[in-house]
């Protein structure tokens, strides 16, 4: 199958490893020399630049946790100067302070050269065209997609998200022979399609769909193949990684994670310590060229497994499996990381409700629903419907503005929610992916 | 009599729109031998406001609120109207003159009278007005 770039794309494993380590170097020697977080951490954990003698010895180095990004906002941890940067991403945080990610021209290069391989993996290319219905903005989603679509010679409709009726109508109109969004979404359109007499089938050239940014499963792909016959391809990616970077080949069974842009380990999240491939654990990340925002043995809390038997297509590089859970509570709700504890410091700002709450996610037709319960406050209470009303909508605006998900709130009386002592449970989730 | 005389101590009750609220409340009740004579349910999408008349509303309160319900209390009034077509238009109509608006309402109708109860966003001028046009409003007294 054609590489987008096969000079690295099927490099021998052994070359591809000499290339990580070299990179590998550089980059610890960089972030110990000019980085004064990581200097410090290295010094913290005793370990010097000179102690990193082959691949393996990235053990020895200090892990990173999102809460570093959130602790050093906004612009901590990025190495490279203001003008040097030709973007900022954002993502909203878990306690209210979001992360900022900055990009070089050169890790913009990077991450789009990633995406031209993967999406060139799946079978695209010149002469088709993609339709990106990922979020533009803030969000990695839409603006990586576009650039890595541009760069492989596809044509670009940038569609974002919202607005389902008109997607549908460009669809037809314009050819789109590709789709970039989630899978949910995915399905959601060919609902939508239906009811407007559309058959994405029949009546559209939508042969494949590029999706992720939520859990889905190989049921979902069947799925999607027989309502739409559509082939769907997994991505993965985090904006601090960079954005969605990886892109599942024609086979189907995973995703290649470049080696010269990233070298993974998968860890057992309570021992910490490195699992063979095949073996589920935490995907922990080291980004081996990344400029503005160096990414050294990052926690991704995402859990998957590493396969490194040869793929059939002939990349040499390394597979990840589709992700399959996270080591915290953190939920995808329509592409849209949501914490609970980002719900319970939005409660802590609004008198009228008690801090005790509990999270229901369901699925509505294709579309993830989220309704949370919480207490009303009993010196809230009015005997006015409308006053309750107000409350409820206020509720609903600020956790709205907080988790940048559409939530639904239902007040229930004081004391009726489950206490906690220890470890909380208080989502429950009905979807079936 | 004042008009404070004829404001009526309502309980109102929030309560999740679930079976079992209703009796849950009913027997606390029992239990404390309050009489209830009269009360209506407001429904609203997943929760509601069951309001009450009781004849021993401290005592209502207090164990209502230590069963771990959200209690409130709020003033409402109680008048008296001729139980024949007509008897709601008339209390209304002077209301509506007044413009005096009728948050909620609900009634009962008994061997003797039939009783409109009503929370107005104007509790005093509505005492007042109605009194002035020879309507017969139940004191709290009468009911506690």
């Amino acid at each position: 199958m054609r590489c987008w770039d096969p000079r690295i794309e099927e490099m021998p494993v052994a070359d591809l490893q000499k290339l990580q380590f070299k990179l590998l170097k550089t980059i610890v020697y960089r972030v110990y020399s000019f980085s004064p977080f990581y200097h410090k951490r290295m010094k913290d954990a005793g370990v010097h630049p000179d102690d990193i003698n082959s691949l393996e010895d990235i053990v020895k180095l200090p892990f990173m946790y999102k809460k570093d990004l959130r602790d050093t906002y906004p612009d901590g941890l990025i190495m490279s100067e203001q003008e040097e940067l030709v973007r900022y991403h954002v993502s909203s945080g878990t306690t209210g302070k979001p992360t900022v990610v900055g990009y070089t021209r050169n890790d913009i290069n990077n991450w789009t050269e990633s995406l031209a391989r993967g999406l060139t993996s799946a079978g695209l290319g010149h002469g088709d065209v993609i339709q990106v219905s990922y979020g533009y903005g803030l969000f990695t989603g839409g603006l990586g997609l576009h650039y890595g679509a541009e760069r492989i010679g596809a044509t670009v409709l940038p569609t974002s998200i919202g607005n389902t009726e008109r997607q549908i109508e460009l669809m037809q109109d314009l050819r789109v022979t590709a789709i970039a969004c989630t899978p949910s979404y995915l399905l959601h359109m060919g609902e939508v399609a239906e009811k407007m007499g559309v058959s994405i089938k029949k009546d559209t050239f939508l042969r494949k769909a590029i999706v992720g940014a939520e859990p889905w499963s190989e049921q979902m792909r069947s799925r999607i193949r027989e309502s739409l016959e559509v082939d769907a391809y997994d991505i993965y990616g985090t904006s601090e990684l960079s954005g969605p970077l990886f892109c599942e080949c024609e086979c189907q069974q995973g995703f290649h994670v470049w080696s010269d842009l990233i070298y993974p380990e998968i860890l057992d999240p309570d021992t910490q310590e490195p699992l063979p491939p095949g073996e589920r654990g935490e995907l922990v990340v080291t980004m081996l060229q990344k400029d503005a925002l160096p990414i050294i043995r990052y926690r991704t809390g995402d859990i998957t497994a590493i396969k490194d038997d040869p793929c059939p297509c002939g990349r040499t590089h390394p597979r990840l499996e589709r992700l399959s859970g996270r080591v915290d509570d953190m939920l995808i709700i329509r592409g849209i990381n949501v914490f609970p504890s980002q719900i319970e410091h939005a409660l802590l700002g609004i008198p009228e409700v008690a801090e005790h709450f509990m999270i229901e996610v369901d699925r509505k037709g294709a579309l993830d629903d989220m309704l949370v319960r919480v207490e009303l406050a009993r010196e809230a209470f009015s005997d006015k419907i409308s006053d309750l009303m107000r409350i409820r909508r206020h509720v609903e605006k600020v956790l709205k503005g907080s988790l940048n998900v559409q939530v639904s709130v239902e007040l229930t009386e004081p004391g009726t929610l489950p206490r906690f002592e220890g470890k909380a449970k208080r989502v429950i989730d009905k979807r079936l992916i | 009599m004042s008009c404070e005389h004829y404001m009526i101590r309502q309980i109102s009750v929030f309560s999740e729109n679930k079976p079992g609220r209703l009796a849950a409340m009913a027997k606390a009740c029992q239990e404390e031998d309050v009489n209830i004579l009269a009360f209506s349910i407001a429904e609203a999408d997943g929760f509601g406001v069951i309001r009450a008349l009781v004849d021993k509303p401290d005592i209502a309160y207090e164990k209502l609120t230590s069963l771990g319900f959200n209690v409130a209390f709020t003033h409402v009034i109680a008048v008296e109207m001729k139980d024949e077509p007509g008897g709601l238009f008339e209390i209304a109509s002077k209301l509506s003159e007044a413009e005096i608006n009728i948050e909620y309402s609900y009634a009962f109708s008994g061997k003797s009278r039939a009783v409109l109860i009503l929370r107005v966003d104007q509790v005093e001028e509505a005492v007042r007005l109605l009194l002035h046009h020879k309507f017969t409003l139940i004191a709290s007294e009468a009911i506690y």
